[in-house]
């Protein structure tokens, strides 16, 4: 087992009793909430007759079925059970005395966008959320992992969750990533590497120079999808980059209290000595932009790669790599590039932050979205909406023919009405190309970087935004 | 059926799964997503009402929408579900393991399962067991070619019975205690620890002390 690590650590601060199952209580410092799987536990409570004892450690906003046109969010809202949803999310916080940030909000947001924005995530805490996408908050330091809906009933209930402490791997990535290639290349990677299974039964802890490197919003894309690789939760080390991050954001502590606060983040990171389970090394030098040919982000290679032949995998791959290339419709021996794209789809709870919209504009500034594509730019958050606005950023969007939206998960998996049509292709710079994740089960999702969506959305087709941006030296 | 036994005397709900018999229903493929389990669209409710209907909605659907031979269309009726590897990855949805219990299912046995879906499983007293990727096979083709033949697995022995023969598969120590114990509703148990859970938290830097 794993000693003198960030999850020992944290774990062992948060763990409240050992559980006649075995497993452990633990106690949870951050409780985010959404629409679609707190509605039940809360009427369960309410059953019950139990109030949530730590109310102001739990925050409510609203993201997965909210309409992303400014007309369509008038209440009430045209869908009567997103309207339901939306109703009985904001009776159940203001009955619990619990934050919520909804759509009349400046605040509201995907959940994994907002508290890391308002400084709610922090080294140290232990997050969860009921949504696998909570491995985001890892970026912090801290321990953040998705929860079913059930077990979101036992945090409203107890602030506690029953858990099971995992295996720490260590994914040690050397070197620097080039211009051009981004984190959320370097999570394809990895993924890719180890397979979406690879981190069943593990927590993956990211370090390396390549790591230290990316700036805060790179590391959330990161720890972001470590559930796609089959770890529930993923996190980095804090360190002077996540300090600055938090330095004067809302729910951050100011003056005194920061650096007494900084001192407890500083005391969770892994030691120098910390013992892992398993460690892997990876090399950032030749990294290239990333794209999916597949139904599982697993199935991702660069964008100078060809697509691998079926029979050339291993065994246990092929089957699925064969119906996953009928679903796609791509060809073995082919790269990518040029694989045509009806739609682009910007933003999520993997890439929807302000620099994120930054590096698609640095591409599509001068230019047009091809006349047969429709292209989205949904912020993740009303406040890098806002920001974005204020820059000016959107009329690059706008005047190169994207739609510039209001913030939700949106097209990721269209529970409100931004959805493929058909079997559409979508170039995307959010997290899972199953089959039907984006609202129609014929669509096709080809997952990339923010800037490889830019790219795509100009060239009507999978292209390498290097080629448009000229950083694509010694090619 | 399932052989539970309720006892909802005090708080915490005591619904026992020691063993699971009945016929199975093999669904073939690796990394079987919860969106195919049962897509976002199903999602936008407030309670559970009609997750029976959603479970592999759109798998067992060909492209006029009629009904296909996907195994949740022919072995209706059976509640042993024998998957491969890593089921039930992606999206936290509970709605999953809830539709394919409605559907039927009481039991699951496959070669891995994705972590959130296994606490969805054991926070609904599914057992969800493990086995080696050739005994899930030969269990596969029974089933397909014995639809009608009886399974059983032992949740407090470890072990699958089927064809004349038993063998052991690996259900999660934690899994087998919450079910053999009756307890997978954790509410009153996590809260019959309230005052080393403010101890807990008082000792947090960054908690105030509960109003």
């Amino acid at each position: 087992m794993s000693e003198r690590t960030l999850y020992d650590k944290v774990w062992n601060r948060h763990k409240v009793a050992d559980l006649p199952n075995g497993q452990d209580q633990l106690f949870i410092g951050l409780h985010l909430i959404h629409e679609v799987t707190s509605p039940q536990p809360f009427s369960e409570l309410r059953e019950r007759g139990i109030e949530v004892p730590y109310p102001e450690r739990n925050v409510a906003t609203v993201d997965h079925i909210v309409p992303t046109r400014p007309e369509g969010r008038e209440r009430p809202l045209a869908d009567e059970s997103a309207e339901g949803m939306l109703t009985a999310l904001e009776r159940n916080t203001a009955e619990s005395d619990i934050q919520f940030y909804g759509l009349d909000s400046e605040k509201q947001g995907i959940t994994h966008v907002v508290a890391p924005e308002l400084g709610l995530t922090q080294p140290g805490m232990t997050v969860v959320c009921g949504d696998s996408h909570t491995a985001t908050h890892g970026a912090f330091g801290a321990i953040a992992f998705g929860i079913g809906t059930s077990q979101v009933r036992d945090v409203l209930a107890s602030q506690c969750v029953a858990a099971d402490k995992q295996d720490v791997r260590r994914i040690e990535v050397d070197g620097r990533l080039r211009e051009g290639v981004h984190s959320k290349d370097l999570i394809l990677k990895i993924i890719a590497e180890l397979g979406v299974d690879g981190g069943v039964g593990y927590v993956y802890e990211y370090g390396g120079e390549a790591v230290r490197d990316l700036s805060m919003e790179e590391r959330l894309a990161v720890c972001n999808m470590s559930i796609e690789g089959g770890a529930r939760a993923g996190y980095i080390n804090p360190d002077e980059t996540t300090y600055e991050f938090l330095r004067g954001r809302e729910f951050a502590p100011d003056g005194e209290a920061f650096e007494e606060r900084k001192a407890y983040w500083e005391s969770v990171a892994s030691d120098a000595d910390a013992e892992y389970d398993d460690v892997v090394h990876l090399d950032a030098t030749d990294l290239e932009p990333m794209v999916t040919w597949g139904t599982n982000p697993g199935q991702a290679i660069g964008i100078s790669d060809p697509v691998p032949a079926p029979e050339h995998l291993p065994e246990g791959e092929r089957e699925a790599a064969r119906t996953a290339q009928a679903h796609t419709g791509v060809e073995p021996g082919e790269s990518m590039a040029g694989y045509p794209i009806d739609v682009a789809f910007l933003g999520t709870c993997t890439n929807g932050r302000t620099s994120d919209f930054h590096e698609a504009a640095a591409v599509l500034e001068g230019r047009e979205v091809h006349p047969d594509v429709r292209a989205l730019a949904v912020p993740g958050s009303q406040t890098v909406k806002s920001k974005l606005e204020a820059e000016g950023v959107d009329d690059v969007f706008r005047e190169a023919g994207f739609e510039w939206r209001e913030a939700g998960c949106s097209m990721c998996l269209a529970m409100n009405d931004d959805s493929l049509e058909g079997d559409e292709r979508c170039a995307s710079s959010s997290n899972r190309n199953y089959v039907g994740r984006q609202g129609s089960k014929d669509g096709r999702t080809v997952l990339m970087s923010p800037a490889m969506v830019a790219a795509a959305a100009v060239e009507g087709e999978v292209a390498d935004v290097r080629d448009l941006t000229g950083t694509g030296v010694d090619r | 059926m399932s052989d539970a036994a309720g006892d909802d005397g005090v708080g915490v709900e005591e619904m026992k799964v020691r063993r699971v018999a009945g016929t199975g229903v093999p669904v073939r493929g690796d990394d079987i997503d919860t969106d195919q389990i049962i897509p976002a669209r199903f999602l936008k409710t407030t309670t559970w009402e009609g997750m029976d209907q959603y479970a592999f909605y759109d798998a067992r659907r060909d492209e006029n929408g009629e009904l296909n031979d996907h195994p949740f269309n022919e072995y209706r009726g059976a509640n042993v579900l024998v998957v491969n590897d890593n089921f039930g990855c992606g999206s936290s949805r509970e709605h999953a393991p809830r539709a394919l219990a409605r559907w039927g299912v009481e039991a699951i046995v496959g070669e891995s399962f994705a972590e959130i879906f296994a606490d969805n499983c054991k926070s609904l007293g599914i057992p969800a067991a493990t086995t080696d990727p050739e005994t899930v096979e030969e269990l596969q083709d029974f089933i397909e070619a014995n639809p009608d033949a009886g399974i059983e697995v032992d949740v407090v022995d470890g072990t699958i019975t089927y064809d004349g023969k038993t063998v052991d598969v690996d259900i999660d120590e934690a899994m087998r205690g919450a079910l053999v114990q009756g307890i997978w509703d954790t509410v009153a148990l996590l809260r019959s620890n309230m005052d080393a859970i403010d101890e807990t938290a008082a000792d947090l830097p960054y908690v105030d002390s509960r109003r």
